[in-house]
């Protein structure tokens, strides 16, 4: 049997890198092809291979400590970077989101100039977003969050010539440089405290820390998850980012990226800052709990009132991310950490299937300008059956209805809330998920039960490569309801590795 | 593997028919649903020849068909497809199936659009309801459970009345704030039994809460936890019966949805709640319900009993539209069945048990023949039809004997139910002194029934015949009359012979008066 080298432990960024890189040689070889197929096929064999690479290694026990019957945790670049089952997780997470989104763009493209670019940005911003979860230093998450967010950027204001899309990508830009600015100053505070970034030597240096550049310094890296991760109240650019982004990047950017980066978040804090040894300076568990609180109700209040349904979904986007941070805000003294984070990260994991696919319908009604209100989708059930049953699928899993993964997903944050003493939490994620059933619905009424307005829709064609995305990521979500023990019994021991 | 059969037949089956062409859907969708409906009559068989004294499947009865596989480990509990029928499931279960399979013929008539769509759902629906009458798993049960609201949306918003989308919006509303209600309540519970349980096994749960393994819970003492969560598991349950006052969402889903919607709606939806009733409230916390922990409890609960039982009948009466008529008397039979339960005596809770199989046939049976009635004459307004007895005679046949039936006539299923109940509720030790009180009231609802299905008829059936709608009237197709007669035939097996089912209802109600409260 072959032994790998270590460094193929980085292979989900890897091969997306290298993936983007290959886009650029075609590209540069022939610049005018029209040749659509090629693009996507190769970005969609990238992203594939990726997430393929991401499950064997998590199968064969790559990232697992040898004692748990793994194949070790890998330390690579002297602590930089580390692949353990987390950092595969959310490679799948990361991969598998690209993927559809990769196989929905194909058609949502069509037409549209720089196809190449798009195609090797989604690349690029998919290796940040892997590496991201990969990281185990300041530097390093810093330079994976610019890598992850810089393509994003662009990406937001991919449709040049429409303004909502420009306006988008501008807001997306200035909010994203001045948090990296705030995020970067943190992690200066903390090197100027502790004289490390690895977060293992962080937390080792923290007994002789300065409390007051310490706590500044916490606070700023708070805010920059909380901007990543569109948390309140670092969330206003997401709405505006996600409506006017074209419908698979808002798909992209509302999953894969919202999961790199609570990765991101829980290492950082779980890891560098155990709240054990911080406590005294800041209580980041506190904050999270506020925050959370604050994100799931704001997000869900705000949805509630959209008339626009891509807007909508933004919003409800940031509710669930505060449904996420239940993952670091349940980590008090007497929870048992490995399955809070666990359920975080099985939130995320099922979220990335369910939201990716309720964004890529986004994208089919706007590939054909079936428009952006409730009352535009009225009847579409009839012209598009498939495609509306999955959205129905998508949207009743992210209210948490037995339909789909959402609904064990969220009963397992429950459970972490309840285990932890948080019950407020558990209130607030309750309270919430029964409100978002009445905007969820409001879309699912109007595709089926409302009869459409002036004489219905004029479809004539019914993209290929988008209701691929669509139906596959509805059978996972579906799936997901009968196969959540894998997802939730990985996500748990990994965690464990963690705390 | 019976029962996971079942449930496969009918979800599978529901995914051919949503791709079957419409004009064939109804055809494949009943020729599916008939698997299961032979299939659990033939279960039935079984259960009554071999499984007749396996007792109560929570209260360490031996389940028959039972089947527990592991399904996965969630934050230290492991949630199971834990499947199993005892006395109280199989008869419900065999219920569902067979009332299913007779829906679908009746739907052949009215229903003339989006079928396979709609025929596809009905087949999803029943999936969900064979699950929540077998899940021997809290989890799993709770699926199934929220799992019917979802098929139950679209079929009333989608092929309902002209205010369909109201109704549809106001079922699913109140029926999922209610289950979320009564999820908590349970919750706190599990919360409270901590460490003593191991799964979400609603066997395992029923030995730790009767067994006093509760302890306190975020400062509330076990014995109030207990109370506290009695009521929100009441509230949430009582909302799906429905009983006065939670019920204002039925005339509405009822009047809107198609025919054969209501029957389902009618014969088998309501009975979840009242089943969830006798599984949890009055098993699971029979000491709450007893009044051992709060006195007033079981008098507060055959309150709701009666009130709902005189209030139905009272709105019945006011109805001048079949269909409503029909749709209000089912709050006051349900009414009965919660009567029964609080008593906790053989008889009553057999009883109430026993009225939850005969309401479903009778119900369904009522819906249908109004539903036949209405496809001929295009109106269900008492006031614009007459004398249709000469025009359709085997439909009005038929639909009289339902009526009467309704009525409690003996020989009939009613007659026995209700009898049951009212010998049960007369001594009922929970209720004191007060027991013969409450039942007098509740059987003043009998008069009540009586006048109006009388009144109802006398005015639509009888006489000269008269219709103020265009339409030619004359009698039914057979597809239409069949499934009614079907019930009819098991209305009066169940009157003739209670035993067919009363028998083993009693060998699973039983042990839940022998069980001691526990705090």
């Amino acid at each position: 049997m072959v032994q790998l080298p270590t460094w193929a432990a980085l292979g989900p960024s890897l091969v997306l890198g290298l993936t983007a890189l290959v886009l650029f040689v075609v590209d540069s070889i022939d610049p005018d092809s029209e040749n659509v197929g090629l693009l996507a096929g190769i970005a969609g064999l990238g992203t594939f291979t990726a997430a393929g690479t991401s499950v064997w290694y998590l199968i064969s026990g790559t990232g697992l400590p040898t004692e748990q019957g793994g194949r070790g945790v890998v330390d690579l670049f002297a602590g930089q970077l580390i692949v353990d089952q987390m950092a595969l997780f959310v490679g799948f997470i990361v991969a598998s989101v690209a993927f559809l989104v990769v196989l929905a763009s194909y058609d949502y493209l069509e037409g549209l100039a720089y196809q190449a670019e798009f195609y090797s940005l989604v690349m690029l911003a998919a290796t940040g977003m892997t590496l991201l979860g990969a990281s185990n230093s300041l530097a390093t998450a810093f330079i994976s969050l610019e890598l992850a967010s810089l393509p994003s950027f662009a990406l937001v204001a991919f449709l040049k010539h429409n303004k909502g899309s420009v306006e988008a990508g501008l807001k997306y830009f200035l909010v994203g440089a001045l948090s990296s600015g705030i995020m970067a100053y943190g992690i200066s505070l903390v090197y100027a405290a502790t004289g490390s970034l690895q977060f293992g030597a962080v937390a080792e240096a923290l007994g002789d820390a300065p409390a007051s550049v310490l706590g500044v310094g916490i606070m700023m890296l708070i805010g920059g998850v909380a901007y990543k991760t569109s948390s309140v109240p670092f969330h206003y650019w997401a709405p505006e980012a996600y409506e006017g982004a074209p419908a698979p990047i808002s798909a992209f950017l509302s999953s894969a990226s919202k999961a790199a980066a609570f990765v991101l978040g829980f290492r950082v804090f779980v890891t560098a800052f155990p709240i054990g040894t911080v406590a005294g300076t800041i209580d980041w568990v506190l904050v999270f709990q506020v925050l959370a609180v604050a994100t799931m109700t704001l997000g869900n209040f705000a949805a509630a009132t959209q008339e626009r349904v891509k807007r909508m979904l933004a919003y409800s986007s940031i509710g669930h991310a505060g449904y996420v941070l239940i993952g670091l805000a349940a980590l008090t003294s007497g929870a048992d950490h490995s399955s809070v984070l666990g359920a975080g990260m099985a939130h995320l994991l099922v979220y990335g299937f369910m939201n990716t696919g309720a964004f890529l319908f986004i994208a089919l009604a706007e590939y054909w300008d079936v428009g952006r209100t409730f009352e535009d989708y009225n009847g579409l059930g009839s012209e598009a059956p498939l495609a509306c049953a999955a959205m129905t699928v998508f949207l009743f899993s992210l209210a948490g209805l037995p339909i789909g993964g959402g609904f064990w997903s969220k009963f397992y944050l429950l459970m972490a809330t309840v285990n932890s003493g948080t019950w407020i939490l558990g209130a607030a994620l309750i309270v919430n998920s029964a409100l978002s059933l009445f905007y969820y619905s409001r879309v699912v009424k109007a595709m089926w039960i409302e009869d459409p307005v002036d004489g219905g829709f004029d479809i004539d064609h019914y993209p290929v490569g988008l209701y691929t995305a669509i139906v596959s990521a509805a059978v996972i979500t579906f799936g997901l309801l009968f196969g959540f023990g894998g997802v939730s019994a990985v996500a748990e021991s990994a965690a464990g590795l963690l705390v | 593997m019976w029962i996971a059969a079942l449930l496969a037949v009918t979800f599978l089956g529901a995914c051919v028919t949503f791709l079957a062409p419409d004009r064939y859907a109804g055809k494949v969708a009943t020729a599916i649903s008939a698997v299961p409906a032979v299939g659990s009559l033939y279960m039935y068989w079984v259960y009554l020849t071999q499984y007749e004294t396996t007792g109560n499947a929570l209260l360490g009865g031996d389940a028959a068909f039972a089947q527990t596989v592991e399904w996965f480990e969630i934050a230290g509990f492991s949630v199971q497809y834990s499947v199993g029928l005892d006395g109280v499931s199989m008869p419900l279960l065999t219920l569902t199936a067979v009332l299913t399979t007779l829906a679908l013929i009746s739907s052949w008539t009215p229903i003339d659009d989006r079928q396979s769509q709609f025929y596809g759902l009905m087949l999803l629906m029943e999936t969900s309801l064979i699950g929540v009458f077998a899940a021997l798993d809290f989890l799993l049960w709770f699926v199934f459970w929220e799992g019917v609201l979802i098929p139950m949306y679209f079929l009333i918003g989608v092929w309902g009345g002209p205010r369909r989308k109201y109704a549809a919006i106001k079922f699913f509303v109140y029926t999922n704030v209610a289950s979320l209600i009564m999820f908590v309540g349970f919750f706190a519970l599990l919360f409270g039994l901590g460490d003593s349980i191991s799964s979400l096994g609603l066997a395992e749960i029923t030995a730790a809460l009767t067994g006093g393994e509760l302890s306190a819970l975020a400062g509330i003492e076990p014995a109030t936890l207990k109370v506290l969560a009695f009521v929100a598991m009441f509230f949430g349950f009582a909302v799906k019966v429905p009983v006065f006052p939670l019920h204002t969402w039925l005339p509405d889903a009822h009047v809107e949805a198609p025919t054969p919607v209501s029957v389902m709606l009618a014969g088998v939806l309501l009975k979840m709640g009242t089943y969830a009733l006798l599984r949890f409230n009055f098993t699971m916390l029979g000491d709450v319900a007893r009044g051992e922990l709060v006195a007033w409890m079981p008098y507060a609960i055959a309150a709701i009993g009666v009130l709902s039982v005189i209030y139905g009948a009272m709105l019945a009466l006011a109805q001048r539209d079949l269909k409503r008529i029909v749709a209000y008397s089912s709050i006051s039979s349900m009414g009965y069945v919660i009567l029964g339960l609080v008593a906790f005596t053989p008889h009553g809770m057999g009883g109430a048990t026993f009225q939850m199989i005969s309401h479903g046939l009778i119900s369904g049976l009522m819906f249908m023949a109004v539903g036949v009635i209405y496809n001929t004459t295009h109106t269900r307004m008492v006031g614009d039809m007459s004398g249709l007895a000469d025009r359709m005679p085997w439909t009005v046949g038929i639909f009289v004997s339902a009526a009467f039936g309704y009525m409690g006539l003996p020989l009939m299923s009613g007659f026995a139910a209700e009898y049951l109940v009212f010998v049960g509720s007369f001594g009922a030790p929970t209720l004191g002194t007060a027991a013969p009180l409450f039942t007098a009231a509740a059987m003043f609802g009998i008069v009540i029934v009586a006048g109006y299905l009388l009144w109802a008829m006398q005015r639509s059936i009888f006489g000269p015949f008269r219709l103020e709608t265009d339409y030619d009237v004359g009698p039914a197709p057979l597809h239409d009359v069949a499934p009614l007669a079907v019930l009819l035939l098991l209305v009066i097996a169940l009157g003739v012979a209670p035993d067919l089912s009363y028998r083993m209802i009693q060998h699973a109600v039983n042990p839940i008066l022998e069980v001691g409260g526990g705090v």
